[in-house]
């Protein structure tokens, strides 16, 4: 077995009744890879780690993870670990006997759980709040609870399920930072499931993107953020300004603009980022319909007889007005080429 | 005004609720030698010879008993169909919630005679296991009740976080579902034995010759005796069951699961 299928998902569909939650996925995952599940809500990432987890029976397909079938194999032998999105501690349990849990179950002697659970504890900053109750702790304390009572013991592959989307701004840089350390430090193989692109680009050796139960497009946040392959892809990573071409200019669903495109056979669409539209130059004309300082810079609505365009300019560049006709250039060197959806 | 009669309604409800058992009591205090109102003297004399009166410390013992025994096993069962109920997609759902809580619907009385026509009589039950099958049936709907909503306050991915850790389905019950819906069952338990004990109509019909609940031999007893020793026993048995609601409601907040 090579290292490159640590974790190997082959051709799996998930359905309820005729619904099909998850359809023909396959993907694998290196060991000590922490790879990122992406996707809107609703796109199958959480029943896909749920089947992986064991929560869930698969329709078709199968998975092997160590080289060994996990297909057939209970939930509770899986040897991987799972952190809620909703932490779902064990409300009754003390922090300490919360991270024990698995411990204890595994029929350890008495001081090496202790000193597991304590060396657990103290990974995630939480020393000194062993003796607490769930609900005594906030939210970051509790989803650090969380995270001690999978990794204390020694999971062979950890899910983190949208862990960070309970928690406050600050607090999710910070658990975010905590979280990187944490997979460097021990190494583990993880699945982390989220819809925030930011996150995923922070943290992901490899980025999955799913849309409807299916996957979209494979690659490291790099591949991801430069070269998005559809329209779908290249919104999620900030290519806001999606323009398919024909051979009458490029098009949106509201209008048209007048383009030369013969060389741009094959292509399907076009994406621009929003700081690479120009204002204030260039072949169209459009009409300012909001603007927001965003600090170092201000972004615009502008309204085109193809619909509207998202444009961002430095602070430092001259204000336009709501309402003001303004000419603007979509330049082709900055355009990233797209296959269909 | 809306407030005035507003205040007036609910004090005239509270009359009418707690109206007789002021009555019982003050009869039962009574020094004198009849059950009247209002009582001739006032005594504890009728409380102190209660306890010395034989048939009724066996029957109490008795509805103690039945109270006790099927109340657990109302437990017994109910737990786990509140468990199957909340937690598995079982087919007829709302059917079996139904049937499970009728005995609350159906009038006891018809409960009690049903029981006797069709099951005790036929099979030759003895009075006490008659007597334990209907007050089971009677108080189960409570169990399922009461522990179907302290289930609801427990996420299922609790039980999922668990058996990740290693635990098997029945582990992740005892270790970690149970202990959560410890005080739903207290609360249960404590509803359960105060509807057994205080029962009249199924016991009726399921009671036989030497064998007696506690409200069945004072309902007996009443036709022949005039003093005030029931009324005595009465306001006995309402402070008991006050006290234990009480106690209940400030140990467990009894309220938040009825």
């Amino acid at each position: 077995m090579s290292e490159s299928q640590f974790l190997d998902l082959r051709d799996i569909t998930i359905a309820y009744g005729a619904q099909k939650a998850v359809e023909n996925v396959s993907l694998s995952v290196a060991q000590g890879q922490l790879l990122a599940l992406l996707g809107p809500s609703g796109c199958g990432k959480t029943t896909l780690m749920r089947a992986i987890a064991g929560l869930l029976p698969l329709t078709q397909g199968s998975m092997t993870l160590a080289g060994r079938d996990l297909t057939r194999v209970p939930a509770n032998r899986r040897e991987i670990g799972l952190v809620f999105q909703s932490y779902a501690l064990f409300p009754h349990l003390s922090v300490f006997d919360n991270v024990a849990f698995g411990l204890k179950l595994r029929h350890l002697d008495k001081t090496e759980i202790e000193e597991r659970s304590k060396v657990a504890i103290a990974m995630v900053g939480l020393t000194g709040f062993e003796h607490r109750l769930p609900r005594e702790l906030s939210g970051g304390q509790q989803q650090r609870v969380a995270l001690a009572r999978s990794i204390v013991v020694r999971p062979r592959l950890l899910l983190l399920d949208e862990p960070l989307s309970n928690l406050d701004a600050r607090l999710r840089l910070d658990m975010r930072s905590q979280l990187h350390r944490l997979h460097h430090d021990l190494g583990i193989t993880m699945i982390y499931v989220t819809h925030d692109q930011a996150e995923a680009l922070a943290l992901a050796d490899r980025i999955v993107v799913m849309r409807s139960g299916k996957i979209i497009q494979t690659g490291t946040p790099e591949d991801l953020y430069e070269r998005p392959q559809t329209g779908f892809v290249a919104r999620f990573m900030g290519f806001e300004n999606v323009l398919r071409v024909t051979s009458s200019g490029l098009v949106s669903d509201e209008g048209s603009l007048p383009f030369a495109t013969q060389s741009l056979q094959n292509i399907h669409a076009l994406a621009w980022r929003p700081h690479h539209v120009q204002l204030g130059q260039g072949p169209f004309k459009g009409r300012i319909l909001g603007a927001s300082y965003q600090g170092d810079s201000i972004e615009y609505l502008l309204d085109t007889p193809a619909g509207h365009l998202k444009v961002q300019s430095p602070a430092a560049s001259p204000r336009y007005q709501p309402a003001q006709e303004i000419a603007f250039d979509l330049p082709l060197t900055h355009a990233i080429s797209l296959r269909e959806d | 005004m809306m407030r005035l009669s507003g205040f007036s309604i609910l004090a005239l409800a509270m009359l009418f609720l707690l109206g007789p058992f002021f009555i019982i009591a003050a009869a039962g205090l009574s020094a004198g030698d009849l059950l009247v109102f209002p009582p001739q003297g006032l005594s504890l004399r009728w409380f102190v010879a209660i306890l010395d009166i034989e048939r009724f410390r066996v029957s109490f013992l008795l509805s103690m008993e039945l109270a006790i025994i099927s109340t657990g096993l109302s437990l017994l069962m109910g737990v786990p169909a509140a468990y199957a109920l909340a937690r598995y997609d079982v087919p007829f759902r709302e059917a079996m919630r139904t049937i499970i809580t009728s005995p609350v619907i159906v009038p006891a009385i018809i409960a009690g005679l049903a029981l006797l026509r069709y099951a005790v009589i036929p099979l030759g039950l003895p009075v006490i296991s008659a007597l334990i099958l209907g007050h089971t049936a009677l108080v189960a709907p409570y169990a399922v009740r009461v522990v179907s909503v302290s289930l609801t306050h427990l996420r299922v991915d609790v039980e999922e976080a668990a058996i990740l850790l290693g635990a098997t389905r029945s582990g992740a019950f005892f270790r970690i579902v149970l202990p959560n819906i410890k005080n739903g069952m207290m609360a249960a338990f404590i509803l359960g034995f105060i509807t057994s004990f205080n029962q009249v109509p199924v016991s009726l019909f399921l009671t036989g010759p030497g064998i007696s609940t506690l409200p069945i031999d004072m309902l007996g007893a009443m036709e022949f005796v005039y003093d005030p020793s029931i009324a005595a026993l009465s306001t006995l048995l309402a402070l008991m069951t006050i006290l234990i609601v009480l106690l209940a409601e400030r140990l467990l907040g009894l309220s938040r699961y009825v």
